[in-house]
């Protein structure tokens, strides 16, 4: 579904990525941890297509074809959802409605109509269920008085409503209590299924342990320098990220 | 790449076309150009008028020879020859209708144009509308079910026929023909306009409507709209505006005089888009309106709504005069700019009886080489124990060309008055764009979300189908000429 080779990326003239290599098969989750400053949200943004990246070498394939010319709307109409790190309020646009414009873009973009009212009305119903979300938030301007993890969870949400291939989450579980860490992980675990793929980014194994990863990467200095499974993630827990840099340094 | 999208945003707002471009070829009367005693006394015998009407308009005339253009506002603008101007026009066919069917085919056609044809007005189905086409009301609907309630709907030249004491009473007693400049010229020549008066006890069973529209060329419209609401009475009043296009400027100088009983509560709204002129700055309305109402009565209110997305000049500040005890004043306004407009438009609130309230929401957008301009008085009286103002004033700017400029006054004479003033200016973020992108809101429609969001305030205290209007209208004045 998604394969990265030896990307290279800089912001303002700095190197943050430095070839980095991941490739992902559809049905699987794979996890990428690293220490903070290591360059995992710049990646996200830069599959999600965001402005202000500039790619210097490599490839982003999505399905077998180069995305990294393409707007980040059209990414999202082939399938990609980035769960943001940090979900933008905007005032007086009520979840609902941003919602509603971003199914009827995308149907549009696939020659579809507009989805009807009812139709739209049954899925938000069903969706919100997903993450625990009651019917007064999605009348709420999106993200505005949001707590953290309210604002997680509607980012869970709006995945399910859009019902991506490729779903990003960038830190959703930092800043979130026991409960509300397990609601988002039971959300997803809910939208798993043989035809979607996800890359948990994090910063702690927590996570790991109700979203369960078929693959660990360790991600250091903007490239991928440790694949393995759950397992890794568990050693990188009790051994810190010292360890993976004295190994590095050994190599 | 801030600059990129910048880019799409400049291009989107700057190649709009404006929709109401079109004239109706109607044969037309006018008076001669220019404007002397003879005029005022040309337009005053054309509609019959009594001779206190004309007295009144004369003595204004003399204000107004005595009068200067004001020049305080932040509006820059080629000085207007008031003796190029033509005062009067009317259509010489003078129906007297009682259908839709009576009506001139060449008018039906511009109510098609604008959208208000028959079809539309059934499916409006509350809405009884009164149509001025520059000078003449030409057509009332819905007038029989009002006149049941007693309640008087109808142009002013009407009114100051059959209602002489209650014009008489009331007119100019909101709006002084001295006050200002253009008042004293309306005074003087005003055409036509609606006259409304809610009789005690009654609440308006229905919206009540008018759609201006200027017409022809070089004339002036100059409206005058007088509604009064009586004891525990109720009414809310919809005013739409459009203007064909025309190269040169045209002249639109409107009074609104509003006043509110014992309990009464008088809604006004409006969505204005005049002709803003070309992306170039050519052509366009010179909107100049005094529009005010008082709350004469213990617990009276006032809400004026509007949505000013046309004219190339606006230089209008509704307002309200708070007598009564208890009494409540609203303003809510979107004003959105683009190309070459200009917007001087806000509110005074002028707290004089007890414990009275107000409140403004004022919403800004500028985009384009526009400039945009809130400017409002607050004042609280000596006598105004315990009143209290809440004001926000929010701008947004689109491109880096456009200018919001905010200027609150506020006079406190009462310790016992309270004032909050909240102002914020933003540019529509990266990070919102990009969120909407994320999702697969492409750029144009991401602009219309957010602005859509910023305005949502006001558009809620819109009756529901001026809000979609008005939504509509604001996607048009922004819009890109891509998709
Ligand atoms: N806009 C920016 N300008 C310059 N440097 C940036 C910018 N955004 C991020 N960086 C830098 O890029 C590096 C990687 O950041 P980030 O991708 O957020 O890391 P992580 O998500 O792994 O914590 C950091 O050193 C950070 O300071
Ligand atoms: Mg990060």
């Amino acid at each position: 579904m998604l394969e990265v080779k030896n990307l290279h990326a800089r912001i303002e003239e700095k190197e943050i990525l430095k070839g980095l290599n991941i490739k992902v098969n559809k049905g699987e989750v794979h996890a990428i941890m690293g220490p903070n400053g290591t360059g995992k949200s710049t990646f996200a943004s830069i599959l999600a297509g965001k402005d202000g990246y500039e790619i210097t070498e490599g490839e982003i394939l999505f399905e077998g074809q180069e995305i990294s010319e393409m707007d980040p709307a059209e990414r999202a109409h082939l399938g990609m959802f980035l769960a943001f790190q940090y979900p933008v309020e905007i005032p007086g646009v009520s979840t609902t409605n941003f919602m509603k414009a971003a199914i009827n873009e995308k149907r549009k973009a696939h020659g579809q109509p507009p989805i009807e009212a009812k139709a739209f009305l049954e899925m938000m119903k069903a969706k919100s269920k997903i993450v625990e979300l009651n019917k007064e938030f999605l009348t709420r301007s999106i993200n505005e008085g949001f707590s953290g993890g309210e604002k997680k969870r509607n980012e869970i949400f709006q995945m399910a409503m859009l019902e991506p291939k490729l779903c990003v989450l960038d830190e959703t579980d930092s800043g979130l209590d026991i409960d509300a860490l397990r609601i988002v992980a039971n959300g997803v675990n809910s939208l798993r299924n043989s035809e979607n793929a996800f890359l948990v980014i994090t910063h702690y194994q927590r996570l790991l342990d109700y979203i369960v990863p078929d693959f660990v990467h360790i991600m250091y200095d903007g490239k991928i320098v440790k694949t393995g499974d759950k397992l890794l993630a568990l050693e990188l827990e009790k051994k810190g990220y010292d360890w993976v840099k004295s190994e590095l340094a050994q190599d | 790449m801030e600059n990129q999208s910048e880019d799409i945003l400049l291009v989107k707002t700057s190649e709009t076309e404006y929709k109401y471009g079109f004239t109706t070829d109607v044969e037309q009367e006018y008076a001669e150009i220019g404007l002397s005693e003879d005029i005022v006394r040309f337009i005053s015998a054309k509609k019959n008028e009594p001779e206190w009407m004309l007295e009144w308009r004369l003595k204004a005339y003399q204000q107004w020879l005595k009068m200067a253009e004001p020049d305080w506002a932040k509006l820059g603008f080629p000085k207007i020859d008031f003796q190029s101007i033509i005062y009067y026009a009317a259509t010489k066919k003078k129906p007297k209708l009682n259908s839709l069917d009576e009506v001139d085919p060449e008018i039906r056609k511009t109510w098609d144009k604008l959208g208000i044809s028959a079809m539309e007005q059934n499916k409006l189905g509350n809405v009884a509308m009164d149509f001025v086409m520059d000078s003449e009301s030409v057509f009332t609907s819905f007038k029989e079910e009002l006149n049941k309630k007693g309640i008087i709907f109808c142009s002013i030249s009407e009114a100051i026929q059959e209602y002489g004491d209650l014009v008489k009473q009331y007119i100019g007693s909101v709006v002084p023909p001295r006050d200002n400049f253009y008042s004293a010229l309306n005074s003087a020549v005003f055409s036509d306009g609606s006259f409304v008066y809610i009789p005690k006890g009654v609440r308006c069973p229905m919206e009540l409507s008018t759609y201006f529209r200027i017409n022809a060329e070089n004339t002036g419209q100059f409206e005058r709209t007088l509604i009064i609401a009586d004891d525990d009475s109720y009414v809310s009043y919809l005013e739409g505006c459009t203007a064909p296009q025309r190269d040169e400027n045209q002249l639109h100088a409107a009074v609104v005089e509003l006043v509110a009983h014992d309990r009464a509560e008088i809604k006004y709204s409006t969505v204005q888009n005049w002709y803003p002129g070309d992306e170039n700055g050519k052509g366009g309305v010179y909107n100049f309106v005094t529009k005010r109402g008082i709350c004469q009565g213990y617990k009276s209110k006032i809400s004026w709504t509007q949505v000013e997305t046309g004219s190339a000049i606006t230089w209008k500040y509704p307002s309200c005069i708070l007598k009564g005890d208890y009494s409540i004043g609203e303003f809510y306004s979107v004003a959105v700019t683009n190309n070459y407009q200009q917007a001087d438009t806000g509110t005074k609130m002028i707290h004089i009886g007890k414990n009275t309230r107000s409140r403004i929401v004022s919403k800004g957008i500028s985009a384009g080489k526009s400039q945009n301009a809130y400017r409002g008085l607050v004042q609280i009286q000596p006598n105004a124990d315990n009143s209290y103002n809440f004001s926000q004033c929010d701008s947004m700017l689109m491109g880096g060309d456009c200018g919001a400029h905010t200027f609150p006054y506020i006079e406190i004479k009462n310790q016992t008055g309270r004032v909050e003033h909240e102002a914020s200016t933003s540019k529509i973020g990266e990070d919102q764009l990009f969120y909407c992108n994320q999702r697969g809101i492409g750029a144009e429609e991401a602009v219309h979300l957010i602005v859509n969001g910023f305005c949502k305030e006001v558009f809620k205290e819109l009756p529901m189908e001026f809000a979609v209007e008005a939504q509509k209208l604001l996607e048009i004045t922004l819009e890109n000429s891509v998709g």
